[in-house]
């Protein structure tokens, strides 16, 4: 009963982060109520037992990725954005198709599933298994993984300098910027 | 003990939100806001089903979930300043032209 509460508690927080993301105009505020889906999922991870799953997603998620956003849009010195327009044919057959959709999935997922109740800490995930399990089964992903970083850094370095910076022949070679 | 399809629901929602965002948002960091939010639903049904399958790879998958996040992340961030710095403008709708 407890986890239950605490489940819907953290459920309905990570709801209305996410529909504060769709509603407000300026991205500082979306960028935050995003924090704040991921901070509550978190806890949900918790609840499930995948103890390396949470903490990664507080310091990976929640730090670096939407530290980075911030970053970015204080950066950009992104202002408020306009809202559309709007289109009648969204507005007619939009809204009713996504309500009958989602009744229709969560009708079918909570009565006709046929799935049990997820024990709390049923399997642990903690640290230690994890990094069994990324050592040995799946090692060669692990290490595809890291040429992906590897490229990611190179390209978002590459996108991201200055157009003129690299060519040798600027004024003051000393001073620029790679 | 929460049922698993509660967890699948929530998952659901996120998702559904993050594909919302992604249509009728117009500044492009909101926008990628928004998938970020997609990927975060996918991995909350990721770990609900690890735990009821007991298979210890979903929380992996995971993992590798956020490192492709985090990757993607830092390029398109990059192209957005990219973006920026030829446009000046963060609206998708005036960002109409694949050539910079």
């Amino acid at each position: 009963m407890l986890h239950l509460i605490v489940f819907s508690v953290f459920g309905l927080v990570c709801v209305a982060g996410a529909v504060n993301l769709l509603v407000q105009r300026h991205p500082i505020n979306s960028a935050l109520s995003l924090v704040v889906v991921m901070g509550s999922l978190a806890v949900e991870y918790l609840l499930l037992g995948a103890e390396f799953v949470a903490a990664v997603q507080v310091i990976v998620y929640a730090g670096a990725i939407m530290v980075l956003f911030v970053f970015v849009i204080m950066l950009l010195n992104a202002g408020v954005e306009d809202r559309t327009k709007g289109s009648g044919v969204a507005l007619l057959f939009g809204i009713p198709g996504m309500l009958i959709g989602s009744v229709l999935v969560a009708w079918v997922l909570l009565e006709h599933s046929g799935t049990e109740s997820v024990a709390v800490g049923a399997l642990p995930g903690s640290p230690k298994v994890i990094g069994w399990l990324l050592f040995h089964d799946f090692l060669l992903p692990f290490e595809v993984t890291s040429v992906l970083v590897l490229i990611a850094i190179m390209g978002a370095v590459v996108l991201a300098s200055q157009p003129g910076s690299v060519q040798p022949e600027s004024a003051q070679p000393d001073k620029r910027e790679v | 003990m929460v049922p698993l399809s509660y967890y699948l629901v929530l998952s659901g929602i996120l998702f559904a939100c993050g594909v919302t965002g992604f249509l009728i948002k117009r500044n492009i960091i909101t926008i990628f806001m928004s998938i970020e939010l997609m990927l975060n639903g996918v991995n909350l049904s990721f770990v609900a089903f690890a735990a009821q399958w007991h298979a210890l790879s979903g929380q992996v998958f995971v993992f590798f979930v956020m490192v492709v996040a985090a990757a993607e992340s830092a390029v398109g961030l990059a192209i957005i300043i990219a973006v920026y710095r030829t446009r000046e403008t963060l609206d998708v709708d005036r960002v109409n032209l694949l050539k910079l």
